[in-house]
Protein backbone atom coordinates (compact mmCIF):
# COMPACT_ATOMS: atom_id res chain seq x y z
CA UNK A 1 0.00 0.00 0.00
CA UNK A 2 1.71 3.48 -1.22
CA UNK A 3 1.44 5.92 1.87
CA UNK A 4 -0.06 9.75 1.40
CA UNK A 5 2.36 11.15 -0.32
CA UNK A 6 2.88 8.89 -3.16
CA UNK A 7 -0.56 8.36 -3.70
CA UNK A 8 -0.50 12.36 -4.01
CA UNK A 9 2.27 12.33 -6.13
CA UNK A 10 0.57 9.65 -8.31
CA UNK A 11 -2.56 11.37 -8.94
CA UNK A 12 -0.55 14.71 -9.57
CA UNK A 13 1.25 13.08 -12.59
CA UNK A 14 -1.88 11.91 -14.13
CA UNK A 15 -3.51 15.43 -14.12
CA UNK A 16 -0.34 16.52 -15.31
CA UNK A 17 -1.02 14.74 -18.69
CA UNK A 18 -4.35 17.31 -19.05
CA UNK A 19 -2.31 20.32 -19.77
CA UNK A 20 -4.72 22.33 -17.79
CA UNK A 21 -7.82 21.98 -20.38
CA UNK A 22 -10.65 22.65 -17.87
CA UNK A 23 -13.12 20.07 -19.74
CA UNK A 24 -10.24 17.04 -19.68
CA UNK A 25 -9.80 17.74 -16.46
CA UNK A 26 -13.90 17.50 -15.58
CA UNK A 27 -13.81 14.61 -18.12
CA UNK A 28 -11.17 12.82 -16.01
CA UNK A 29 -12.59 13.80 -12.74
CA UNK A 30 -15.75 11.86 -13.48
CA UNK A 31 -13.59 9.17 -14.95
CA UNK A 32 -12.23 8.83 -11.71
CA UNK A 33 -15.50 8.87 -9.91
CA UNK A 34 -16.74 5.59 -12.01
CA UNK A 35 -13.74 3.99 -10.53
CA UNK A 36 -14.73 4.96 -6.87
CA UNK A 37 -15.98 1.41 -5.48
CA UNK A 38 -19.55 1.45 -4.58
CA UNK A 39 -20.71 2.30 -1.34
CA UNK A 40 -23.29 0.14 0.48
CA UNK A 41 -26.42 1.89 0.41
CA UNK A 42 -27.17 1.17 4.07
CA UNK A 43 -24.53 3.73 5.00
CA UNK A 44 -26.01 6.40 2.73
CA UNK A 45 -27.55 7.24 5.96
CA UNK A 46 -28.71 10.96 6.98
CA UNK A 47 -25.93 11.13 9.83
CA UNK A 48 -23.04 10.15 7.44
CA UNK A 49 -24.04 13.38 4.60
CA UNK A 50 -21.52 15.74 4.52
CA UNK A 51 -23.76 18.54 3.90
CA UNK A 52 -22.47 20.81 0.64
CA UNK A 53 -24.52 23.36 -1.01
CA UNK A 54 -25.50 22.14 -3.93
CA UNK A 55 -24.73 18.64 -4.09
CA UNK A 56 -24.12 15.57 -1.53
CA UNK A 57 -21.68 13.89 -0.01
CA UNK A 58 -22.27 10.62 2.63
CA UNK A 59 -18.91 9.37 3.55
CA UNK A 60 -18.29 6.46 5.89
CA UNK A 61 -15.69 5.65 8.15
CA UNK A 62 -14.72 2.07 9.51
CA UNK A 63 -11.67 1.69 11.80
CA UNK A 64 -10.31 -2.28 10.20
CA UNK A 65 -6.59 -3.34 11.85
CA UNK A 66 -5.50 -0.05 12.91
CA UNK A 67 -6.55 1.61 9.74
CA UNK A 68 -9.25 3.58 8.69
CA UNK A 69 -11.50 2.66 5.63
CA UNK A 70 -13.67 5.26 4.06
CA UNK A 71 -16.30 5.01 1.53
CA UNK A 72 -18.12 8.09 0.01
CA UNK A 73 -20.26 8.60 -2.36
CA UNK A 74 -22.03 11.64 -3.66
CA UNK A 75 -25.59 12.61 -6.19
CA UNK A 76 -22.83 14.42 -8.44
CA UNK A 77 -21.16 13.44 -11.19
CA UNK A 78 -18.01 15.58 -10.76
CA UNK A 79 -18.07 15.95 -6.65
CA UNK A 80 -17.99 12.12 -7.07
CA UNK A 81 -14.57 12.43 -8.64
CA UNK A 82 -13.25 14.10 -6.60
CA UNK A 83 -14.28 12.42 -3.39
CA UNK A 84 -12.78 9.78 -5.28
CA UNK A 85 -9.39 10.98 -5.27
CA UNK A 86 -9.72 12.47 -1.04
CA UNK A 87 -10.89 8.16 -0.75
CA UNK A 88 -8.11 6.98 -2.75
CA UNK A 89 -5.38 9.28 -1.02
CA UNK A 90 -7.04 8.71 2.78
CA UNK A 91 -8.21 5.58 2.71
CA UNK A 92 -6.62 2.93 4.35
CA UNK A 93 -4.09 4.98 6.24
CA UNK A 94 -3.68 5.45 10.09
CA UNK A 95 -5.50 7.58 11.87
CA UNK A 96 -2.17 9.41 12.73
CA UNK A 97 -1.54 9.69 9.35
CA UNK A 98 -4.28 10.94 8.21
CA UNK A 99 -4.74 13.29 10.89
CA UNK A 100 -1.35 14.62 9.97
CA UNK A 101 -1.70 14.90 6.14
CA UNK A 102 -0.70 17.37 3.90
CA UNK A 103 -3.04 17.67 1.09
CA UNK A 104 -0.84 19.41 -1.74
CA UNK A 105 -1.87 17.58 -4.37
CA UNK A 106 -5.43 19.72 -4.29
CA UNK A 107 -3.78 23.05 -4.92
CA UNK A 108 -1.28 21.19 -7.17
CA UNK A 109 -3.55 20.12 -10.15
CA UNK A 110 -5.47 23.49 -9.76
CA UNK A 111 -8.40 21.86 -7.37
CA UNK A 112 -8.87 24.43 -5.02
CA UNK A 113 -11.41 26.30 -7.37
CA UNK A 114 -13.98 23.33 -6.63
CA UNK A 115 -13.32 23.38 -3.12
CA UNK A 116 -14.34 27.13 -2.00
CA UNK A 117 -17.19 28.49 -0.79
CA UNK A 118 -18.17 29.28 -4.10
CA UNK A 119 -17.98 25.80 -5.65
CA UNK A 120 -19.90 24.44 -2.78
CA UNK A 121 -19.81 21.31 -3.32
CA UNK A 122 -19.01 20.11 0.13
CA UNK A 123 -15.95 18.73 -0.28
CA UNK A 124 -13.54 21.14 1.85
CA UNK A 125 -16.42 19.82 4.32
CA UNK A 126 -15.77 16.16 3.60
CA UNK A 127 -12.16 16.81 3.92
CA UNK A 128 -12.66 18.21 7.38
CA UNK A 129 -15.06 15.46 8.31
CA UNK A 130 -11.76 12.91 7.35
CA UNK A 131 -9.39 14.62 9.35
CA UNK A 132 -12.01 14.33 12.29
CA UNK A 133 -12.81 10.90 11.93
CA UNK A 134 -8.81 10.28 12.13
CA UNK A 135 -8.39 12.34 15.21
CA UNK A 136 -11.44 9.98 16.90
CA UNK A 137 -9.98 7.19 16.09
CA UNK A 138 -6.35 8.56 17.03
CA UNK A 139 -7.62 8.96 20.27
CA UNK A 140 -9.32 5.06 20.51
CA UNK A 141 -5.72 3.68 19.10
CA UNK A 142 -3.74 5.26 21.61
CA UNK A 143 -5.92 4.05 24.56
CA UNK B 1 -21.05 44.73 -39.30
CA UNK B 2 -24.04 46.92 -38.49
CA UNK B 3 -26.76 44.65 -37.75
CA UNK B 4 -29.98 46.05 -36.50
CA UNK B 5 -31.80 43.06 -34.58
CA UNK B 6 -35.55 42.79 -34.55
CA UNK B 7 -35.89 44.96 -31.49
CA UNK B 8 -34.78 47.91 -33.70
CA UNK B 9 -31.35 47.75 -31.39
CA UNK B 10 -27.72 46.78 -32.48
CA UNK B 11 -26.67 44.43 -30.17
CA UNK B 12 -22.91 44.45 -31.88
CA UNK B 13 -22.71 48.24 -30.88
CA UNK B 14 -24.11 47.58 -27.19
CA UNK B 15 -21.56 44.75 -26.39
CA UNK B 16 -19.42 47.40 -27.26
CA UNK B 17 -19.75 49.30 -23.84
CA UNK B 18 -19.42 46.45 -21.99
CA UNK B 19 -15.65 45.54 -21.62
CA UNK B 20 -16.14 42.21 -19.80
CA UNK B 21 -17.70 40.34 -22.26
CA UNK B 22 -14.74 40.58 -24.73
CA UNK B 23 -12.70 37.94 -22.99
CA UNK B 24 -12.01 33.76 -22.76
CA UNK B 25 -13.15 31.78 -19.98
CA UNK B 26 -11.25 28.45 -20.12
CA UNK B 27 -9.89 28.84 -22.89
CA UNK B 28 -13.63 29.61 -24.51
CA UNK B 29 -15.18 32.94 -25.26
CA UNK B 30 -17.54 33.92 -22.47
CA UNK B 31 -21.00 33.60 -22.78
CA UNK B 32 -22.56 35.50 -20.02
CA UNK B 33 -26.22 33.95 -19.56
CA UNK B 34 -26.30 34.70 -15.41
CA UNK B 35 -27.63 38.22 -15.61
CA UNK B 36 -30.59 37.25 -13.10
CA UNK B 37 -27.96 37.07 -10.51
CA UNK B 38 -25.88 40.21 -11.55
CA UNK B 39 -25.82 41.65 -15.22
CA UNK B 40 -22.75 43.43 -16.36
CA UNK B 41 -22.00 47.40 -16.25
CA UNK B 42 -21.31 49.50 -19.21
CA UNK B 43 -18.19 51.52 -19.42
CA UNK B 44 -20.02 54.98 -18.48
CA UNK B 45 -20.94 53.15 -15.10
CA UNK B 46 -17.49 51.92 -14.61
CA UNK B 47 -15.76 55.49 -15.45
CA UNK B 48 -18.57 57.43 -13.77
CA UNK B 49 -17.70 55.39 -10.71
CA UNK B 50 -13.35 55.91 -11.19
CA UNK B 51 -14.49 59.40 -12.12
CA UNK B 52 -16.13 60.11 -8.68
CA UNK B 53 -12.94 58.75 -6.75
CA UNK B 54 -10.77 61.18 -9.53
CA UNK B 55 -12.43 64.14 -9.04
CA UNK B 56 -15.50 64.85 -6.99
CA UNK B 57 -15.04 62.44 -3.95
CA UNK B 58 -16.25 64.69 -0.21
CA UNK B 59 -18.98 63.26 2.42
CA UNK B 60 -21.85 64.42 0.89
CA UNK B 61 -24.70 66.86 3.02
CA UNK B 62 -22.49 68.42 5.29
CA UNK B 63 -19.81 69.68 4.22
CA UNK B 64 -19.43 73.19 2.84
CA UNK B 65 -16.80 73.08 0.28
CA UNK B 66 -16.77 72.82 -3.50
CA UNK B 67 -15.99 69.00 -4.06
CA UNK B 68 -18.95 68.39 -0.98
CA UNK B 69 -21.16 70.40 -3.18
CA UNK B 70 -20.33 68.69 -6.44
CA UNK B 71 -20.66 64.97 -4.69
CA UNK B 72 -24.00 66.13 -2.87
CA UNK B 73 -25.56 67.85 -6.23
CA UNK B 74 -24.65 64.41 -8.31
CA UNK B 75 -25.89 61.99 -4.90
CA UNK B 76 -29.19 63.96 -4.89
CA UNK B 77 -29.09 63.91 -9.29
CA UNK B 78 -29.76 60.04 -8.70
CA UNK B 79 -32.52 60.05 -6.39
CA UNK B 80 -34.27 62.73 -9.04
CA UNK B 81 -33.23 59.88 -12.11
CA UNK B 82 -34.48 56.99 -9.82
CA UNK B 83 -37.67 59.16 -9.28
CA UNK B 84 -38.47 59.52 -12.71
CA UNK B 85 -37.54 56.04 -13.58
CA UNK B 86 -40.17 54.53 -11.69
CA UNK B 87 -42.27 57.49 -11.63
CA UNK B 88 -42.46 57.75 -7.92
CA UNK B 89 -44.73 61.53 -6.83
CA UNK B 90 -41.29 63.17 -5.33
CA UNK B 91 -37.54 62.43 -4.92
CA UNK B 92 -38.14 62.49 -1.13
CA UNK B 93 -39.74 58.67 -1.41
CA UNK B 94 -36.89 57.46 -2.83
CA UNK B 95 -34.07 55.89 -0.17
CA UNK B 96 -30.66 54.51 -0.85
CA UNK B 97 -29.83 50.95 0.69
CA UNK B 98 -27.73 48.16 0.51
CA UNK B 99 -29.96 46.41 -1.97
CA UNK B 100 -32.99 44.77 -1.97
CA UNK B 101 -32.46 42.53 0.75
CA UNK B 102 -31.91 45.60 2.71
CA UNK B 103 -35.33 47.41 1.55
CA UNK B 104 -37.48 44.52 2.61
CA UNK B 105 -35.87 44.22 5.82
CA UNK B 106 -36.21 48.18 6.60
CA UNK B 107 -39.88 47.71 6.00
CA UNK B 108 -40.43 44.64 7.68
CA UNK B 109 -38.36 46.19 10.74
CA UNK B 110 -39.84 49.73 10.86
CA UNK B 111 -43.25 49.49 9.34
CA UNK B 112 -43.29 45.88 10.83
CA UNK B 113 -42.57 47.28 14.48
CA UNK B 114 -45.53 49.99 14.65
CA UNK B 115 -48.04 48.75 12.09
CA UNK B 116 -48.29 44.65 13.57
CA UNK B 117 -49.72 43.59 16.00
CA UNK B 118 -50.70 39.90 17.42
CA UNK B 119 -52.92 37.80 14.97
CA UNK B 120 -52.50 40.29 11.58
CA UNK B 121 -51.28 38.24 8.74
CA UNK B 122 -48.45 39.12 6.29
CA UNK B 123 -49.53 37.38 2.76
CA UNK B 124 -46.07 36.34 0.43
CA UNK B 125 -46.40 34.50 -2.55
CA UNK B 126 -44.91 30.39 -3.30
CA UNK B 127 -42.44 31.98 -5.09
CA UNK B 128 -40.02 34.29 -3.13
CA UNK B 129 -37.09 34.81 -3.20
CA UNK B 130 -35.43 34.55 0.83
CA UNK B 131 -35.34 37.66 1.09
CA UNK B 132 -39.24 38.73 0.84
CA UNK B 133 -39.72 35.64 3.48
CA UNK B 134 -37.89 36.10 5.91
CA UNK B 135 -37.81 39.27 7.50
CA UNK B 136 -41.60 38.67 7.08
CA UNK B 137 -40.84 35.28 9.39
CA UNK B 138 -38.55 37.42 11.66
CA UNK B 139 -41.00 39.74 12.64
CA UNK B 140 -44.31 37.89 12.44
CA UNK B 141 -42.29 36.06 15.05
CA UNK B 142 -41.74 39.40 17.02
CA UNK B 143 -45.32 39.94 16.73
CA UNK B 144 -47.18 36.90 17.53
CA UNK B 145 -48.34 37.72 13.62
CA UNK B 146 -48.81 35.01 11.23
CA UNK B 147 -47.22 34.84 7.47
CA UNK B 148 -49.58 32.76 4.72
CA UNK B 149 -48.79 31.69 1.30
CA UNK B 150 -50.47 32.62 -1.95
CA UNK B 151 -50.03 29.47 -3.83
CA UNK B 152 -49.02 28.87 -7.71
CA UNK B 153 -49.62 26.69 -10.42
CA UNK B 154 -47.01 24.26 -12.24
CA UNK B 155 -47.14 27.05 -14.52
CA UNK B 156 -45.29 29.25 -12.20
CA UNK B 157 -48.22 31.55 -11.86
CA UNK B 158 -50.14 32.65 -8.69
CA UNK B 159 -53.46 31.24 -8.30
CA UNK B 160 -55.77 34.50 -7.74
CA UNK B 161 -59.09 32.25 -7.21
CA UNK B 162 -56.87 31.41 -3.99
CA UNK B 163 -55.41 34.91 -3.50
CA UNK B 164 -59.12 36.06 -2.92
CA UNK B 165 -59.30 33.57 0.15
CA UNK B 166 -56.10 34.31 1.48
CA UNK B 167 -56.47 37.99 2.01
CA UNK B 168 -58.84 39.09 3.99
CA UNK B 169 -59.32 41.55 7.23
CA UNK B 170 -56.51 40.30 9.00
CA UNK B 171 -53.75 40.87 6.27
CA UNK B 172 -52.22 43.84 7.26
CA UNK B 173 -49.21 43.36 4.27
CA UNK B 174 -48.98 41.55 0.98
CA UNK B 175 -45.71 41.42 0.05
CA UNK B 176 -44.38 39.51 -3.28
CA UNK B 177 -41.98 39.86 -6.69
CA UNK B 178 -42.47 41.61 -9.41
CA UNK B 179 -40.78 39.17 -11.42
CA UNK B 180 -39.31 35.63 -10.25
CA UNK B 181 -35.60 34.95 -10.15
CA UNK B 182 -36.38 31.06 -10.55
CA UNK B 183 -39.22 31.10 -12.86
CA UNK B 184 -39.38 34.67 -14.27
CA UNK B 185 -43.04 34.53 -14.42
CA UNK B 186 -44.25 38.10 -14.30
CA UNK B 187 -46.78 38.56 -11.41
CA UNK B 188 -50.06 40.42 -12.16
CA UNK B 189 -49.20 43.07 -9.71
CA UNK B 190 -51.88 45.86 -10.26
CA UNK B 191 -54.64 42.65 -9.90
CA UNK B 192 -52.89 41.56 -6.26
CA UNK B 193 -52.80 45.17 -5.23
CA UNK B 194 -56.73 45.77 -6.01
CA UNK B 195 -57.68 42.59 -3.79
CA UNK B 196 -55.18 44.01 -1.15
CA UNK B 197 -56.87 47.71 -0.84
CA UNK B 198 -60.44 46.07 -0.47
CA UNK B 199 -59.00 44.96 3.42
CA UNK B 200 -57.05 47.96 3.25
CA UNK B 201 -53.74 45.69 3.24
CA UNK B 202 -50.70 47.82 2.39
CA UNK B 203 -48.19 46.01 -0.82
CA UNK B 204 -44.64 45.59 -0.95
CA UNK B 205 -43.05 44.72 -4.50
CA UNK B 206 -40.42 43.18 -4.58
CA UNK B 207 -38.80 44.78 -8.22
CA UNK B 208 -35.02 42.88 -7.82
CA UNK B 209 -36.35 40.73 -11.11
CA UNK B 210 -38.11 43.47 -12.95
CA UNK B 211 -36.36 46.78 -13.38
CA UNK B 212 -34.24 46.35 -16.25
CA UNK B 213 -36.70 44.19 -18.11
CA UNK B 214 -40.01 45.72 -17.58
CA UNK B 215 -41.80 49.63 -17.37
CA UNK B 216 -42.14 50.17 -13.73
CA UNK B 217 -44.23 53.13 -12.97
CA UNK B 218 -45.27 52.67 -9.18
CA UNK B 219 -48.10 55.01 -8.83
CA UNK B 220 -49.71 53.44 -11.95
CA UNK B 221 -49.05 49.61 -10.16
CA UNK B 222 -50.44 51.69 -6.57
CA UNK B 223 -47.68 49.76 -4.20
CA UNK B 224 -47.40 51.37 -0.90
CA UNK B 225 -43.70 50.08 -1.27
CA UNK B 226 -41.46 49.04 -4.38
CA UNK B 227 -37.51 47.47 -3.81
CA UNK B 228 -34.95 46.67 -6.24
CA UNK B 229 -30.86 46.89 -6.63
CA UNK B 230 -28.78 48.31 -8.52
CA UNK B 231 -26.55 45.82 -10.04
CA UNK B 232 -29.18 43.81 -11.56
CA UNK B 233 -30.34 47.03 -13.82
CA UNK B 234 -26.40 47.32 -15.15
CA UNK B 235 -25.72 49.17 -11.94
CA UNK B 236 -23.05 49.02 -9.20
CA UNK B 237 -23.44 45.91 -6.70
CA UNK B 238 -24.37 46.70 -3.25
CA UNK B 239 -26.46 49.52 -3.91
CA UNK B 240 -30.63 49.40 -3.58
CA UNK B 241 -33.35 51.34 -3.40
CA UNK B 242 -36.62 51.59 -1.67
CA UNK B 243 -39.83 53.50 -3.02
CA UNK B 244 -42.30 54.43 -0.09
CA UNK B 245 -45.32 56.15 -0.21
CA UNK B 246 -44.59 59.52 1.80
CA UNK B 247 -47.86 59.32 3.91
CA UNK B 248 -46.13 55.44 5.36
CA UNK B 249 -42.63 56.69 5.55
CA UNK B 250 -43.32 59.52 7.37
CA UNK B 251 -45.33 57.27 9.85
CA UNK B 252 -42.67 55.01 10.49
CA UNK B 253 -39.62 54.71 13.10
CA UNK B 254 -36.38 55.20 11.54
CA UNK B 255 -34.79 51.72 10.56
CA UNK B 256 -31.04 52.70 11.93
CA UNK B 257 -29.31 55.65 14.37
CA UNK B 258 -26.31 57.17 13.25
CA UNK B 259 -25.20 60.10 11.36
CA UNK B 260 -27.50 61.82 8.82
CA UNK B 261 -31.26 60.44 10.36
CA UNK B 262 -30.96 62.83 13.21
CA UNK B 263 -32.73 66.70 13.40
CA UNK B 264 -30.86 67.07 16.98
CA UNK B 265 -29.26 64.65 19.36
CA UNK B 266 -28.73 65.18 23.25
CA UNK B 267 -28.22 62.86 25.36
CA UNK B 268 -31.47 63.23 26.45
CA UNK B 269 -33.00 62.33 23.23
CA UNK B 270 -33.11 62.55 19.27
CA UNK B 271 -35.20 64.05 16.98
CA UNK B 272 -35.60 62.63 13.48
CA UNK B 273 -34.55 63.98 10.18
CA UNK B 274 -37.25 64.07 7.52
CA UNK B 275 -37.89 61.39 4.91
CA UNK B 276 -35.03 60.20 3.07
CA UNK B 277 -32.59 61.23 5.16
CA UNK B 278 -34.33 59.92 8.45
CA UNK B 279 -33.61 55.81 6.36
CA UNK B 280 -30.39 57.19 5.72
CA UNK B 281 -28.28 56.74 8.32
CA UNK B 282 -24.49 57.08 8.06
CA UNK B 283 -22.46 58.23 5.07
CA UNK B 284 -24.04 56.42 2.35
CA UNK B 285 -22.32 54.35 -0.88
CA UNK B 286 -21.85 57.77 -2.73
CA UNK B 287 -19.65 56.87 -5.41
CA UNK B 288 -22.23 54.16 -6.35
CA UNK B 289 -25.39 56.01 -6.30
CA UNK B 290 -23.60 58.48 -8.40
CA UNK B 291 -22.79 55.76 -10.78
CA UNK B 292 -25.58 54.14 -11.15
CA UNK B 293 -27.03 57.41 -12.71
CA UNK B 294 -25.73 56.34 -15.97
CA UNK B 295 -27.15 53.01 -15.51
CA UNK B 296 -30.10 54.60 -15.79
CA UNK B 297 -29.39 56.59 -18.71
CA UNK B 298 -28.45 53.50 -20.82
CA UNK B 299 -31.44 51.84 -19.81
CA UNK B 300 -33.32 55.09 -21.00
CA UNK B 301 -31.21 55.91 -24.16
CA UNK B 302 -32.00 52.29 -25.21
CA UNK B 303 -35.82 52.34 -24.31
CA UNK B 304 -37.32 49.18 -21.74
CA UNK B 305 -39.62 48.64 -24.96
CA UNK B 306 -36.77 47.49 -27.26
CA UNK B 307 -34.83 46.47 -24.41
CA UNK B 308 -37.85 43.98 -23.61
CA UNK B 309 -38.48 43.03 -27.53
CA UNK B 310 -34.33 41.67 -27.56
CA UNK B 311 -34.60 39.50 -24.31
CA UNK B 312 -38.32 38.01 -25.42
CA UNK B 313 -37.06 37.19 -28.81
CA UNK B 314 -34.07 35.65 -27.02
CA UNK B 315 -36.22 33.71 -24.20
CA UNK B 316 -38.40 32.40 -26.58
CA UNK B 317 -35.47 31.32 -29.30
CA UNK B 318 -33.71 29.56 -26.16
CA UNK B 319 -36.98 28.12 -24.44
CA UNK B 320 -37.03 26.55 -27.91
CA UNK B 321 -33.97 24.98 -29.00
CA UNK B 322 -33.63 23.40 -25.67
CA UNK B 323 -37.36 22.01 -25.58
CA UNK B 324 -35.63 20.46 -28.47
CA UNK B 325 -33.09 18.11 -26.49
CA UNK B 326 -34.05 15.15 -25.11
CA UNK B 327 -34.66 14.90 -21.38
CA UNK B 328 -34.89 18.67 -20.84
CA UNK B 329 -37.50 20.39 -18.96
CA UNK B 330 -38.28 24.02 -18.49
CA UNK B 331 -39.07 24.48 -14.86
CA UNK B 332 -41.53 27.75 -15.01
CA UNK B 333 -44.10 28.43 -17.92
CA UNK B 334 -46.18 31.07 -16.91
CA UNK B 335 -48.11 32.85 -18.89
CA UNK B 336 -45.93 36.06 -19.07
CA UNK B 337 -42.23 35.97 -18.28
CA UNK B 338 -39.09 37.59 -17.78
CA UNK B 339 -35.80 36.82 -19.43
CA UNK B 340 -34.74 33.93 -16.82
CA UNK B 341 -35.09 30.01 -18.49
CA UNK B 342 -34.88 27.35 -15.93
CA UNK B 343 -34.65 24.02 -16.51
CA UNK B 344 -33.75 20.47 -15.24
CA UNK B 345 -32.14 17.31 -17.21
CA UNK B 346 -33.22 14.51 -16.59
CA UNK B 347 -30.60 12.02 -14.36
CA UNK B 348 -27.98 14.87 -14.43
CA UNK B 349 -27.53 16.86 -11.51
CA UNK B 350 -27.47 21.08 -12.32
CA UNK B 351 -24.39 21.14 -10.54
CA UNK B 352 -22.31 18.79 -13.09
CA UNK B 353 -24.36 20.75 -15.95
CA UNK B 354 -23.53 24.25 -14.27
CA UNK B 355 -19.42 23.25 -14.13
CA UNK B 356 -19.15 21.26 -17.78
CA UNK B 357 -21.02 24.50 -18.92
CA UNK B 358 -18.16 26.61 -17.28
CA UNK B 359 -15.77 24.79 -18.85
CA UNK B 360 -16.89 25.25 -22.08
CA UNK B 361 -16.94 29.16 -21.31
CA UNK B 362 -21.18 29.88 -20.12
CA UNK B 363 -21.71 30.90 -17.25
CA UNK B 364 -25.15 29.61 -15.85
CA UNK B 365 -26.38 29.69 -12.40
CA UNK B 366 -27.43 26.71 -10.77
CA UNK B 367 -29.23 25.65 -7.81
CA UNK B 368 -32.23 26.19 -5.25
CA UNK B 369 -31.64 30.30 -6.18
CA UNK B 370 -32.81 31.14 -2.60
CA UNK B 371 -36.41 29.81 -3.55
CA UNK B 372 -36.03 26.65 -1.47
CA UNK B 373 -39.88 26.40 -1.08
CA UNK B 374 -40.30 26.65 -4.44
CA UNK B 375 -37.95 23.99 -5.23
CA UNK B 376 -39.82 21.85 -2.84
CA UNK B 377 -43.32 22.77 -4.48
CA UNK B 378 -41.88 21.93 -7.62
CA UNK B 379 -40.00 18.71 -6.01
CA UNK B 380 -36.63 19.29 -7.60
CA UNK B 381 -33.09 20.49 -5.52
CA UNK B 382 -32.34 23.15 -7.82
CA UNK B 383 -31.99 23.80 -11.38
CA UNK B 384 -29.94 25.32 -14.26
CA UNK B 385 -31.06 28.63 -14.94
CA UNK B 386 -30.10 30.91 -17.86
CA UNK B 387 -31.01 34.89 -18.12
CA UNK B 388 -30.13 37.16 -20.77
CA UNK B 389 -29.58 41.29 -20.67
CA UNK B 390 -29.95 43.10 -23.41
CA UNK B 391 -25.73 42.44 -24.77
CA UNK B 392 -27.07 38.77 -25.16
CA UNK B 393 -27.25 37.36 -28.82
CA UNK B 394 -28.77 34.25 -30.94
CA UNK B 395 -25.33 33.25 -31.67
CA UNK B 396 -24.84 32.99 -27.65
CA UNK B 397 -27.87 31.17 -27.20
CA UNK B 398 -26.68 28.17 -30.15
CA UNK B 399 -23.04 28.45 -28.16
CA UNK B 400 -25.35 27.51 -24.99
CA UNK B 401 -27.35 25.25 -26.73
CA UNK B 402 -24.91 22.96 -28.20
CA UNK B 403 -22.83 23.31 -24.81
CA UNK B 404 -25.56 21.41 -23.15
CA UNK B 405 -26.20 18.91 -25.74
CA UNK B 406 -22.21 18.32 -25.77
CA UNK B 407 -22.58 17.90 -21.73
CA UNK B 408 -25.95 15.63 -21.72
CA UNK B 409 -23.93 13.37 -24.26
CA UNK B 410 -20.81 12.68 -21.52
CA UNK B 411 -23.51 11.39 -19.43
CA UNK B 412 -25.07 8.79 -21.77
CA UNK B 413 -23.44 6.07 -21.56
Amino acid sequence: MSNIQEIQDEIIEEFSMLDGDMEMTIGYIMELGDQLPEMDEVLKTEENIVKGCQSKVWLNAELKEDKIVFEADSNTAITKGLVSMLVRVLSSQTPQEIVDADLYFIDKIGLNRFIGTQRSNGLGAMMKQMKIYGLAFSTKTNV
Amino acid sequence: METLEKSGLNIAKIREEFPILDQKVNGKPLVYFDNAATNQKPRRVIEALANHYKTDNANIHRGIHTLAERSTAAFEETRHAVREFINANEAEEIIFTKGTSESINLVASSWGRKFLEEGDEILISAMEHHSNIVPWQMIAEEKSAQVKVMPIDENGDIILAEVDKLITEKTKMVAFNHASNSLGTINPVKEIVAKARKVGAKVLIDGAQATSHLEVDVQDLDADFYAFSAHKMYGPTGLGILYGKRTLLEKMPPYQGGGEMIKEVTFEGTTYNDIPYKFEAGTPDIANVVAFKKAIDFIDELGKDKIAAHENELLSYATTEIEKIDGVKVIGKANEKVSVLSFSVEGIHHFDIGMWMDAKGVAVRTGHHCTQPLMDFFCIEGTVRASFSVYNTIEEIDIFTQALKDTISKFKK
